[in-house]
């Protein structure tokens, strides 16, 4: 059986995103070497995690070549856990608040 | 791209099962209708497994986030906690940056392992796939050395010196889950290494393994992404 749906792409492409994810790892380690602190700490670690795994699923794990039916199938559930975290956060003030409250901090 | 029409001629038109029950929810599942097209099997369910690993680490990380944000005594710095010191300096996160470019450097050799495969050029890719599981194995044997420094410095499961007792469950929870995914890896990559350099695959006709595999292990990786990012460095 012919495998026309072979992944097949230019070499250079996975040298451009190996380079990229270096240099975002190098960034998002800066972060922390220089102190970062606060809201921009926050921003650049999301930013640098974001892209690197955008990339790492776009291209090393050929996500971007696939039918939209796979992307979906795949991308789509993951979104779920933000409800969890939203859910968890909320679980998280209010335990914190009734160990300042009761136990005294 | 390949014109998918060609490729697939209209799906065979099946009659509606008559019988119910078990019979017909299996002949209802099963009645030729594909929903990944131009995707083998072995891959699709790769997908899914990872699918369904994304949320075991989704729910490790998440309750991380649960029992940092909830806790009333410090959280200990991890950039201070991973620090080495180098020849009388103090490199803050020096070992995890580390093995952040060991691990990436793996993902790179692997991507190219799985092109070199469907050219065909078995030589290159056992190397290649050989060469992602020696980083692998760095990688692993980088974590013991990181988990020894911790224990010896008092960081058990249930307490440790510097701050919130639950730093130490979550961080041998989370990395040792992780370590073990990298450990697998390692292992599954050797057994396809071997067998595409044996010329199983060649005899077949079929490269589509080193690709799945290659997923398995860009997945390991994307895990560390999210571990570095929010244990690490948070």
């Amino acid at each position: 059986m012919a495998h026309a749906e072979t992944q097949q792409h230019p070499i250079s492409t996975y040298f451009k995103v190996w380079g990229i994810l270096f240099v975002l790892s190098a960034l998002s380690y800066m972060v922390d070497f220089f102190q970062v602190q606060g809201y921009a700490r926050w921003f650049l670690i999301i930013l640098f995690m974001m892209l690197k795994a955008g990339l790492i699923v776009a291209v090393f794990m050929h996500l971007q070549w696939e039918r939209l039916a796979l992307r979906c199938a795949i991308l789509v559930p993951p979104l779920s856990l933000l409800v969890l975290v939203a859910l968890m956060a909320l679980e998280a003030d209010y335990v914190h608040l009734t160990r300042v409250l009761f136990l005294g901090g | 791209m390949v014109s998918q029409d060609t490729m697939h001629e209209p799906a065979l038109r099946v009659e509606p099962a008559a019988e119910g029950g078990w019979e017909g929810m299996v002949a209802d599942l099963s009645a030729d209708r594909q929903a990944f097209r131009d995707v083998p099997w072995g891959k699709a369910m790769m997908w899914i497994f990872l699918l369904s690993d994304t949320f075991i680490f989704g729910c490790f990380l998440t309750s991380y986030m649960t029992v940092r944000m909830s806790t009333t005594v410090p959280w200990p710095n991890p950039s201070e906690v991973f620090a080495l010191t180098i020849a009388g300096t103090h490199v803050p996160l020096l070992l995890i940056a580390i093995m952040t470019f060991v691990l990436i450097s793996s993902s790179g050799t692997m991507a190219m392992a799985v092109n070199f495969a469907y050219r065909r050029q078995r030589g290159a890719t056992a190397a290649l796939m050989l060469a992602t599981a020696v980083l692998g194995a760095t990688f692993v044997g980088m974590q013991a050395f990181e988990w020894s420094k911790l224990i010896e410095e008092g960081v058990r499961p249930w307490g440790n010196p510097m701050g919130a007792a639950q730093f130490g469950s979550t961080f041998f929870m989370i990395t040792g889950f992780h370590g073990f995914h990298v450990t697998v890896g390692v292992i599954y990559l050797l057994v396809v290494a071997f067998k595409v350099r044996r010329g199983d695959y060649e005899r077949r006709g079929n490269y589509q393994i080193v690709e799945i595999a290659g997923l398995y292990w860009h997945f390991v990786d994307l895990v560390w992404v999210f571990i570095f990012a929010l244990f690490y460095l948070w």
